[in-house]
């Protein structure tokens, strides 16, 4: 048996190698890159400073950098309201397609548009609906009084909602899904055994629905914290980090400094606390969720 | 009769919120392809007007001034090949990790489930730079590379869990008969699983033609940058050309409401594949 077994492994590896190669080279390499980048001062526009050793100094001016604090303030309500509002609206949505009716298939079709939608063309879509001059938000609040018209983007508060709503508007279609999939996986016989023992649809609802969802619910839960924590196209687009920082976030922050001030050792040191803050709030979710086939191994 | 009003009741509530659900999901993209339809007066008109003169004004203006086919060319080039470079590379992964035994087999899969989650920035720098080291910014395989590995995972995932569910007794004829591994992939695996490869391709394309982050930093030519970094930065001189932004983002999203319309059933199964099974 030893043999066959040795040379399963060996094609095993084989196979899977290509795959690996792309992902340690491009992903995992370049994590232990950063961090040894964020130990250098480097300016790129300035390479005849060359690329010196400063040890933790990039850390300790992130510690005293205020606009990096607000970042990440404004990281984790960003990923706090829109996960809650997603999850909450996802799991309506979730019920609804998952009753039978007719036409069912075009709705399911209907809710998936804005997940399909590129998220730099529908930052550009809610940026023009909450457009200080022709937007349909204002017409729809104020008609046709052009006077009291808000440039709801040019106000911190509305700015960052504004975000919020783009957000959720484009990903509810993603928790809803997941929810569907766990809504699916609930035989049947539950309900009608609790509907012969008398219970009301609340408590069916309670009582199974929830309980049973609690997997899916986890699972929606880690993806969209995971993907809310790297939000970047809509404020990108919407509001470029403004006013005043207003709606800066960590991976546009990170951006900026990077690329658009050209310094990559501070920059590094950005994105090295963006991955270890995103990696232990992924680590906290897998001790709960058991994810679908890694059980199988 | 109580009863017969109250069913009739809810089930009239029922399909408001079906009609409320599927107007707040289509009317803010609709509006932007109302806009694209429009005039220069039309769009900065108030109250708004609903119904346009269907100009093609802007399309027009959007191609010849703005380069709109230009983008839509580097993003097709872009999306199918990293399209066809991914479920190749995951089919093959996705076989061993779906019907081989080997010792790293889970924590394989784990970590690709780590790097789906990874945020971009945090290997945008390094990954700058080897491009940069390897002379790929502003060209197609510098934007290939990053896009097959940040779809892999999604790959190897929904085609793990789609090998999983045929049955192995196929595969145990095949091996009798005296088929290696990877013509037992070939031969009976593939033809197979074709819904499966399908579907993955399907989210790793729409994947690649939507991503913005390393397609803004890679491609700073103009003449390489993808419909989402063309639409981004799209500038007028001196107001935003909100009609031409309106008619590129249309361009640029009415494949994908297709493909949904279409596909609607697979895209949603290999969203949820793998995730809830536990």
């Amino acid at each position: 048996m030893k043999g066959p077994r040795k040379g399963q492994a060996l094609v095993a590896t084989l196979m899977v190698l290509p795959c690996s190669l792309f992902v340690l080279t491009f992903a995992f390499y370049p994590i232990l890159y950063s961090f040894w980048l964020s130990l250098h001062r480097i300016i790129l526009g300035l390479p005849q400073l060359g690329e010196p050793f400063v040890g933790l100094d990039n850390y300790r001016d992130l510690l005293h950098d205020r606009v990096a604090l607000r970042a990440t303030v404004n990281t984790f309500v960003f990923v706090l309201s829109s996960t809650a509002l997603e999850l909450l609206l996802g799991l309506i949505v979730a019920l609804v397609i998952h009753r039978s009716f007719t036409g069912r298939g075009t709705v399911r079709a209907a809710v998936l548009v804005p997940w399909a939608i590129p998220t730099v063309v529908s930052s550009q879509l809610w940026r023009f609906i909450f457009n200080d001059k022709y937007g349909l938000l204002n017409f729809i609040i104020y008609g046709g009084e052009v006077s009291r018209y808000k440039a709801w983007l040019a106000d911190p508060f509305y700015a960052f909602v504004a975000i919020v709503v783009a957000d959720v508007w484009k990903t509810t279609s993603f928790a809803a899904l997941i929810l569907l999939a766990g809504l699916q996986s609930i035989p049947q016989e539950l309900y009608d055994s609790a509907r012969v023992d008398g219970a009301n649809a609340w408590q069916r609802f309670r009582t199974i629905t929830l309980p049973m969802l609690r997997p899916a619910l986890l699972v929606a839960l880690l993806f969209r914290t995971m993907d809310a924590f790297r939000v970047f196209d809509l404020v990108f687009v919407m509001t470029q980090g403004g006013p005043a920082d207003a709606t800066n976030v960590l991976q546009f922050y990170g951006y900026k400094k990077m690329f658009a001030e050209g310094l990559m050792g501070y920059g590094s040191s950005i994105s090295v606390v963006v991955f270890l803050l995103s990696f232990s709030v992924a680590m906290l979710y897998m001790r709960v969720i058991k994810v679908g086939f890694l059980q199988k191994g | 009769m109580d009863k017969i009003i109250r069913k009739r009741l809810s089930s009239a509530g029922f399909f408001c919120l079906v009609g409320l659900i599927v107007l707040l999901s289509l009317s803010p993209f609709f509006w932007f392809v109302d806009t694209s339809f429009k005039t220069e007066v039309e769009v900065t008109s108030v109250p708004p007007v609903v119904l346009p003169s269907f100009s093609l004004e802007f399309y027009r203006s959007a191609i010849t001034r703005y380069g709109l086919l230009h983008f839509l060319r580097n993003s097709f080039i872009v999306a199918s090949a990293t399209t066809l470079l991914t479920i190749s590379l995951a089919a093959l992964a996705g076989y061993a990790l779906s019907r081989l035994k080997f010792p790293f087999r889970v924590g394989l899969l784990k970590s690709l489930l780590v790097v789906s989650m990874f945020p971009q920035i945090s290997i945008a720098g390094p990954v700058w730079r080897i491009l940069y080291w390897a002379g790929l910014l502003n060209s197609y395989p510098g934007l290939i590379v990053p896009y097959v590995t940040l779809t892999l995972p999604l790959g190897v995932w929904v085609l793990t869990s789609f090998f999983s569910e045929l049955p192995e007794e196929l595969e145990a004829q095949a091996r009798i008969d005296g088929c290696g591994y990877l013509q037992t992939l070939y031969r009976i695996i593939l033809p197979l699983s074709l819904p499966g490869l399908f579907t993955a391709a399907i989210l790793v394309f729409i994947y690649a033609w939507n991503e913005f982050f390393f397609a803004l930093l890679i491609m700073t030519q103009r003449r390489y940058q993808t419909l989402p970094v063309g639409i981004a930065l799209l500038q007028g001189q001196y107001t935003l050309p909100w009609g031409e932004i309106a008619a590129a983002s249309t361009v640029a999203t009415v494949p994908l409401v297709v493909v949904v319309f279409l596909f609607q059933k697979r895209i949603i199964s290999g969203l949820s594949a793998g995730a809830i099974k536990g």
